[in-house]
């Protein structure tokens, strides 16, 4: 793909200028959570960004511009360094891939060199071929649940429910159903939580750290017992991405149903997503 | 043809009487049955039997039908506000801060100049999206304020209006939980508030919208319209709620308003703003991107209320990114508020969606519907212990609770009953009303839903159903005392013109019971009446009677002649149209109960007439059943009917006839082999009817049903049983008394008893002898049974009966007997013609015949002469057809009865020309000379 656009210059007056370029470069910025490592090799120990592309084209040769508005228009075509795949942009906690254009003027000795740079967003395209929707019914008791400690505190309940696809498109909400069959305690709440893992795998061993990114009310009080509540939520456009797996670093996603009932049990349900652009 | 063999020779004939005493044997001509029958016999015409067999293997013609894959055709829309969705991250314009990206979204959305043209132009186009005689909320409003009020204090969170800029610092924190929260510090609690105080505050906040919206601080505004929504979520105070609620959706339309025309007028091109009904191709991206944007910033608001409300409120602007977005939307809201858990809050969130939708969308009357619907589903939710458990604790009684609903429910129902399509919804609601609102709330307004329910259409859902459900509530709460004539009547007016019998049965079953309750017996004759009058026959109502609660319906007779009556109908009509046999459990189980009814009420006063009828009736009821091939079932099916019947003998009767019947069927399926299980099953039927039998009172009847019986019981190759019945019915017969009572009249039961006798006697030729008892056992059973029975002084009977056992006899002595029953060996078979069998048979005729000359000798009176001509003639027939005449004894004896019959000039001259015509025909045959001589010995005698 090429990626195109102009540069403007605006002066009062002509301008001298030794050459006019462009750098296009992308990387992928790791970084180790303080959680993980001590807070002093956090910041030492940022893993070295792997550059996934670079290059430059020349766009005016040294010459002069014209006083007031000049558009350069230019065409600049997205070129893998090696191997590399391209990968989206991302902006994460621990994992950063973007992509920046940078524009160059040089000039003579006495003046200082003019940069800007611009981010420019790379969007994967679709997938190919169809996404399998694979639907999830889920039956919560006390019985399925882990990490219990005294699971004859518990209050009974049973809750059902399906999601439609751990297999999402990113552009769609995530859909489902889910019915509080009885509960003995009364329901305070049920939320979706939308959770992003990020894992960093590097000399010193991997990372792994999961960050919430959304959380969405579907059930706010004592529900109707018997009664299907929809599970919607939307993915939200900035902290989402299609699911990635690359040998450095991971990003993935979960949605936890948390039901929390009134004696403050807090009831979590976790389902891995798979999400992917179409 | 016809072999004669020596049977025994006769003593002829010296003087008549003389003559006739002397013969004591008599000689049974031989016969061929075989060929006799073929030359007697009719033309034979094969009869095509079909290709029905039992024992044939059922064989299913499989029909394939093509199917018709039918394909849904979605309409793809869903995806068409999402295609149009651009990349999420291409609103990062600089920076890599998260938080500046608000900014930089919210920017497109303040720099486009409204145009105030525009807006008016739209105000006007959705005030006339509904009709004005659709009563807007406006007019609501206030009544709602001004009814629900407080004196309770208040308390109110909201945030100080300060600028957002503070939160910028903390890059890790993200906007979500930013535009969740309004700054910590800023945000504060007031307490206290008297409900003027409370108004005033939501007044600031709403004034506080339209400033920072028009200040562009469109993160902020977002911030108040949230924080509005949540006070929805709060129910203290809750006879305030609904003002509360009032109050809260004047911000979110204003909110509403403001979102729909900023992106209204970021549509405008060269000046030129959009049509009122645009398409959103019309659209330009830069709009549709920041409506976008609304919608992923509102998708992302944590708590549900907030998001729920804030989405409702710009619905509208669903129009700027697809055409069939609205409709789409509002089925999710409306499942959205699912989630509400509290009721009072859920239905007050689905006015406000109804409110939204009709301002929006009127057409889509789906989701108002669905609205009301999941409401109903939830108003158990009511009785519940969370709402049980805030109302102790606010002190609010659970009609005042209940008032809150009002506003909302109506305000729902005048949406869905505003323009519906047609009286179908209406009535459907009014029906989930009926049925969904308790019985006393239903019954105070009765008379109002009759007044609906009659107004309903005919076409749409039915309206028996709705009488229906108001009967039923009616049967559970007593109306106001006033009204209580008029809604029978009005009730039963419709109620008396129902068609479909099934319908009306329904209907009828509650309102009966109401009818029970409240009113005198005349009224509740008059119904019931009514009821019988469309439970007569001539209407195919059998349909009715799997209602379950058709009995009890019928229990509620409580007049036993009533219930009588009824079941009669049901009764008569059900054998009247009933084509096929059932065996449909619910149908026999009703069908029971009403035999059993009927049944019951048999007693010791009941006329002969009535139990007739009713015999008739379960006798009717009992031939429609039908197992098909489960002869067992079929079997307990009728045992079950002996315990439940038993006080009725035509019903037995009927009964013993089935089993019989259905041992015979059961031989037909197995082609006469049975196996060990349906021979076990066989002697099962054969002892049902063994023990049932002895307990009809009818003696006739039990003799008939013995001999028939034991035919079944032989047909089925049960010996020692097809024995017992018939010593039961020999041992029965000298029970017969003299007078029977023949249809209320006493009659002589000779006739009965003769006819009886010789049907018994031509199923004794073929029951073979029992191997312990001695030869012909059976026969001369009967034969002293006869002897001893104390005959009519002047009657003959004895003797014609004795006639006919030289039939008999005769018919005994034959090589192979005339007919056989298959699989049963006979006597004919067991003996092989053995000459000592014959000598016994020789015995008895002997015997016989010299019992008949004596008792021709007896009548030789001037009174009994015309008798004693009959009874020769009729000896004199029985030797011609059966003796064998070669034998000059019975040949005299044959002639000297011929003399004796003609003697006195009482034998029918007509009759005795017949009889030489007879034998004289009988002579031309070949092997049949003898009887040439035989005619020329009988003279004619004329009666000069």
């Amino acid at each position: 793909e090429v990626l195109s656009g102009v540069v403007v210059i605006t002066s009062k007056d002509t301008v001298q200028h030794q050459g006019i370029s462009l750098t296009m470069e992308g990387s992928v910025n790791l970084q180790l959570s303080a959680k993980n490592v001590g807070v002093f090799e956090a910041f030492c120990n940022t893993a070295k960004p792997i550059q996934i592309i670079n290059s430059t084209i020349e766009m005016v040769k040294p010459g002069k511009l014209p006083s007031g508005k000049t558009e350069i228009p230019f065409e600049f075509p997205l070129q893998m360094k090696g191997n590399k795949v391209l990968y989206e942009t991302y902006h994460g906690v621990f994992v950063n891939i973007q992509y920046t254009l940078r524009c160059d003027m040089r000039r003579s000795l006495l003046a200082k060199d003019l940069t800007k740079t611009c981010e420019f967003i790379v969007h994967s395209l679709s997938q190919k071929g169809k996404l399998l929707p694979s639907p999830v019914d889920f039956t919560i008791t006390p019985e399925t649940l882990q990490n219990v400690k005294e699971r004859a505190s518990l209050p009974k309940f049973l809750i059902r429910g399906h999601l439609n696809s751990t297999n999402c498109v990113i552009t769609q909400p995530l859909t489902g159903e889910l019915v509080v069959e009885s509960a003995e305690a009364a329901v305070k709440s049920i939320e979706l939580q939308l959770v992003r893992v990020e894992t960093c795998g590097c000399a010193e061993g991997y990372a792994r750290d999961a960050t919430e990114i959304q959380n969405i009310q579907i059930a706010d009080g004592d529900v109707c017992r018997g009664l299907p509540i929809p599970i919607h939520m939307v993915f939200p456009r900035l902290f989402t991405c299609p699911t990635l797996e690359t040998t450095n670093f991971k990003v993935e996603f979960e949605v936890n149903i948390v039901v929390l009932l009134h004696d403050d049990h807090l009831i979590t349900e976790n389902f891995p997503l798979k999400l992917c652009r179409m | 043809m016809c072999a004669y063999t020596n049977w025994s020779a006769v003593d002829s004939a010296l003087g008549m009487l003389r003559a006739l005493s002397a013969v004591k044997e008599m000689h049974a001509r031989a016969r061929n049955y075989v060929s006799e029958s073929e030359v007697c016999k009719l033309e034979s015409v094969p009869l095509d039997f079909g290709d029905y067999h039992p024992l044939k293997p059922i064989t299913v013609t499989e029909s394939k039908t093509k199917k018709m894959t039918r394909k849904g055709s979605t309409s793809s829309t869903s995806s068409s506000s999402s295609s149009s969705m651009m990349d999420p991250l291409s609103s990062v314009l600089d920076g890599t801060d998260p938080l500046s990206l608000f900014a930089a979204a919210a920017d497109p959305v303040t720099t486009a100049p409204p145009t105030d043209g525009a807006r008016r132009k739209r105000d006007k186009d959705e005030s006339s999206a509904v009709g004005s005689d659709f009563e807007p909320w406006s007019s609501k409003r206030g009544e709602i304020l001004a009814r629900y009020t407080t004196t309770e204090k208040l308390s109110i969170v909201s945030g100080k209006a300060t600028t957002t800029g503070s939160a910028v610092s903390e890059k890790v924190r993200t906007r979500l939980e930013e535009l969740d929260d309004l700054e910590e510090g800023s945000q504060k609690e007031l307490l206290n508030l008297t409900q003027q105080d409370y108004m005033n505050r939501i007044e600031e906040l709403n004034q506080s919208l339209k400033d920072a919206w028009s200040s562009d601080q469109k993160v902020k505004a977002l911030k108040i319209v949230i924080q509005c929504s949540k006070l929805l979520s709060d129910t203290t105070v809750i006879q305030f709620y609904p003002s509360k609620f009032v109050l809260i959706t004047d911000i979110l339309d204003t909110f509403g308003k403001l979102v729909y025309e900023r992106i209204l007028s970021m549509c405008v091109d060269n000046r030129v703003s959009l049509p009122d009904n645009f398409s959103p191709e019309s659209v330009n991206d830069t709009a549709k991107e920041t409506c976008l944007n609304w919608f992923f910033k509102i998708a992302s608001i944590r708590e549900l209320i907030p998001r729920f409300y804030v989405e409702a409120a710009i619905l509208k602007c669903n129009k700027f990114l697809s055409k069939t977005g609205i409709s789409e939307c509002l089925p999710r809201l409306t499942s959205m508020i699912r989630g509400i858990g509290d009721p009072l809050v859920a239905v007050y969130a689905r006015a406000y969606l109804c409110r939204v939708g009709m301002e929006v969308a009127p057409q889509l009357k789906e989701s108002l519907n669905k609205n009301f619907f999941d409401f109903l589903l939830t108003f158990k939710q009511i009785h519940g212990d969370t709402v049980q458990n805030q109302l102790v604790v606010q002190c609010v009684e659970i009609p005042l609770y209940l008032t809150l609903y009002s506003p909302a429910i109506d305000w729902i129902l005048q949406c869905i009953a505003y323009h519906a399509p047609d009286c179908c919804d209406d009535a459907l609601l009014l029906n989930s009303v009926m049925s969904a609102f308790r019985a006393e709330f239903i019954a105070a307004r009765s008379m109002d839903f009759i007044a609906m329910i009659k107004e309903c259409d005919e076409s749409g859902f039915p309206k028996h159903l709705l009488f229906r459900s108001l009967g039923l509530n009616l049967a559970l709460a007593d109306p106001p005392e006033n009204d209580r004539l008029q809604i029978l009547n009005e009730a039963w007016k419709v109620i008396t013109k129902l068609k479909n019998p099934q319908d009306y049965i329904n209907c009828a079953e509650v309102w009966v019971e109401y009818t029970c309750r409240h009113f005198t017996k005349r009224e509740v004759n008059t119904v019931l009446a009514d009821v019988i009058k469309h439970m007569t026959p001539d209407r195919a109502f059998e349909d009715a009677y799997p209602q379950e609660k058709f009995l009890p319906f019928l229990d509620m007779f409580q007049k036993e002649s009533v219930r009588v009556e009824v079941c009669k109908c049901i009764m008569e009509s059900f054998i009247k149209h009933q084509q096929e046999s059932t065996k449909d459990p619910v149908i026999l189980n009703a069908l029971l109960h009403i035999c059993k009814t009927m049944h019951d009420s048999v007693n010791a006063l009941t006329l002969e007439d009535e139990k007739r009828m009713l015999a008739a009736l379960i006798n009717g009821f009992i031939k429609m059943v039908s197992f098909g091939r489960d002869f067992e079932q079929q079997l307990s099916f009728y045992v079950e009917a002996r315990s439940m019947f038993c006080n009725l003998e035509p019903v037995l009767v009927q009964l013993i006839h089935s089993v019989n019947q259905l041992a015979m069927e059961t031989r037909r399926v197995m082609k006469g082999n049975h196996s060990r299980k349906t021979a076990a099953f066989v002697r099962a039927c054969v002892a049902f009817c063994f023990i049932t039998i002895p307990s009809l009172s009818s003696i006739f009847t039990c003799l008939n049903l013995y001999l028939h019986s034991g035919q079944v019981a032989l047909a089925n190759q049960c010996l020692s049983q097809a024995d017992a019945f018939f010593k039961a019915a020999v041992s029965l017969v000298p029970e017969v008394p003299k007078m029977i009572s023949v249809d209320g009249k006493m009659r002589p039961s000779d006739a009965f008893l003769l006819e009886f006798l010789c049907n018994f006697f031509s199923t004794l030729l073929v029951v073979p002898d029992h191997p312990e008892q001695g030869v012909l056992f059976l026969v001369r059973g009967l034969l002293n049974v006869i002897q001893d029975y104390t005959w009519e002084d002047n009657s003959d009977d004895k003797i014609r009966i004795y006639t006919n056992v030289l039939h008999l006899l005769s018919a005994m002595t034959q090589e192979t007997f005339i007919y056989h029953v298959d699989k049963v060996d006979s006597n004919d078979t067991l003996y092989g013609g053995d000459s000592k069998f014959l000598a016994e048979i020789n015995k008895l005729s002997e015997t016989v015949v010299s019992q008949i000359l004596d008792h021709l000798k007896t009548l030789g009176k001037e009174e009994t002469l015309k008798r004693q001509s009959q009874l020769a003639h009729y000896f004199f027939n029985t030797i011609v057809a059966h003796g064998d005449l070669r034998n000059n004894r019975l040949n005299q004896l044959s002639v000297n009865l011929w003399n004796l019959a003609q003697k006195h000039g009482f034998a029918d001259t007509k009759t005795m020309v017949k009889t030489l015509e007879y034998i004289k025909r009988r002579s031309k045959q070949p092997d049949m000379s003898h009887f040439t001589d035989l005619a020329l010995r009988l003279p004619l005698q004329s009666r000069t």
